[in-house]
């Protein structure tokens, strides 16, 4: 099997800083790195079992009403993902807490099905939602590692930036608060697609 | 087959829907108990964690009592075991603030009455250091979703010994730093009465006074939280206030003022 069909969604192809897509949660959930890593995870569970079942139905699916069929698998799996998070992981579903039922609105998963799932067998269909996932996960973790090291001088909760450096403990050093708010996320994202477009300019669009 | 006709369509659809909602009747049941009783688990906790102590505290070891009261500061109803399965423990906040803030509308015959259909939870903790504390429930609306917490005062029923915050969907890094340990940790030993009135706890833009017995610091970026927080304790005690007032006058041993000492003693000289 070709092995692109891997690594483009995590480089080449990346669905964040190549086809800008599913920026909403990419902004909304990379304050802090863990409920970034979660939210990747779920995202990448919903992007691989959705595609996998698009593409198990491909043959079956009415034309005409194929969107709304992929919009309640996707919905299925994100309620199933939402349950068995308030049931086994009730700490982190909380952090989530409204972000988990927004999966339903990223566009990268309805995007990979309707593009890819939906003409291909159900094992690349698979891999493809799975690596796309895995794409957008890793910008999404990358922005929250920069946002809350910057941020709040912390990495998973534990302090980083030693004590003694802040000004309250008469060092020199301060929490850049911008990195909390939203518009340094989109900043964030956008110096990603900068740097990567010029290193891949055979990306670029005329 | 072809799959564009109508009636494939129709069918299709039909099947679709009754799959995917059997599938979803299905599991929403099966975890439903586990999911309950995560929340009802966090709730234990919140309320230890009110009082200073971690997850690894029994809850039913340590709080003993759990009281329903009214707004007139009357006890309706008290348990003393099982207390997670107690009407106190099981009272909706947000039903209850709905009631209290309908309060204020109200033209001042018909309050006392409306008081008395207020059921307010209160619990009675026994630390392992041998003292004793009250928790009262406080619950009001953040910027993005409800915020709550749980108060526990001392038995002089003034001094805060610890409270826990939590919220549903605050800001991470701003407004959602009310549910942090820095944060309630200068609650410890701040005083809601000051000179035998009722003044809350003031959470203080711009940060609290040095050595204020009853303000604190709010969070730089979430003003909102901190106001609404503020305002949701002040709310909140203000129905509890009966309540409180009622034990303050039960209290045991009230200082004796020094006008009372002299008069036993000219009673104790005339005889």
């Amino acid at each position: 099997m070709d092995k692109s069909i891997i690594t483009n969604p995590i480089l080449k192809n990346n669905p964040v800083t190549v086809l800008v897509l599913g920026i909403c949660s990419a902004l909304a959930v990379t304050v802090k790195l863990e409920p970034a890593c979660v939210m990747a995870i779920s995202v990448t569970a919903v992007t691989g079992f959705a595609s996998l079942i698009a593409s198990l139905l491909r043959n079956t699916i009415p034309n005409r009403i194929r969107i709304i069929v992929q919009l309640v698998i996707v919905a299925l799996l994100v309620i199933l993902v939402d349950q068995i998070l308030k049931a086994f992981a009730y700490d982190v579903s909380k952090q989530l807490s409204v972000y988990v039922g927004l999966i339903i609105t990223n566009c990268i998963i309805m995007g990979r099905i309707e593009a890819f799932a939906l003409g291909n067998k159900p094992l690349p269909s698979l891999i493809d939602g799975l690596a796309n996932g895995a794409g957008y996960g890793l910008i999404l973790i990358a922005i929250a590692f920069i946002r809350e090291l910057i941020g709040s001088g912390t990495l998973f909760g534990f302090q980083i930036i030693p004590e003694s450096w802040y000004m309250a403990n008469g060092g020199w050093y301060l929490n850049n608060g911008m990195f909390i708010m939203p518009p340094m996320a989109l900043i964030i994202t956008g110096c990603f697609i900068w740097l990567q477009r010029s290193f891949q300019k055979d990306e670029v669009k005329k | 087959m072809d799959t564009n006709k109508n009636s494939y369509t129709i069918i299709y659809s039909i099947v679709m829907v009754v799959v995917v909602a059997a599938v979803l009747a299905f599991v929403s049941l099966s975890l439903k108990d586990r999911q309950n009783e995560n929340i009802s688990n966090e709730k234990q906790q919140y309320l230890l964690a009110s009082v200073g102590l971690g997850a690894d505290a029994n809850f039913n070891e340590v709080i003993k009592e759990a009281i329903v009261v009214d707004g007139n500061g009357n006890i309706i109803n008290t348990a003393t075991s099982d207390i997670a399965k107690s009407e106190a423990f099981n009272i909706s906040t947000s039903e209850q603030t709905a009631k209290i803030k309908a309060l204020a509308t109200l033209p001042e015959a018909e309050q006392e009455a409306a008081r008395g259909e207020l059921r307010l939870p209160v619990f009675i903790a026994d630390l392992p250091d041998g003292s004793q504390a009250y928790i009262f429930s406080a619950y009001g609306a953040g910027l993005w979703g409800p915020i709550w917490g749980w108060i526990s005062l001392k038995t002089d029923l003034n001094t805060i010994s610890g409270v826990k915050f939590d919220h549903s969907g605050e800001t991470p890094g701003l407004g959602a730093e009310i549910a942090t340990p820095w944060f309630a940790e200068q609650f410890q030993a701040k005083e809601i009465f000051t000179n035998g009135e009722f003044t809350s706890i003031a959470i203080v833009k711009g940060g609290a006074k040095e050595g204020s017995k009853n303000e604190v610091d709010a969070i730089s970026g979430g003003t909102i939280t901190s106001k609404a927080l503020d305002a949701s304790i002040r709310m909140w005690f203000e129905a509890y206030l009966p309540y409180l007032k009622s034990l303050h006058t039960l209290a045991a041993t009230p200082m004796p003022l020094e006008g009372e000492i002299i008069e036993t003693q000219e009673v104790v000289e005339n005889k």
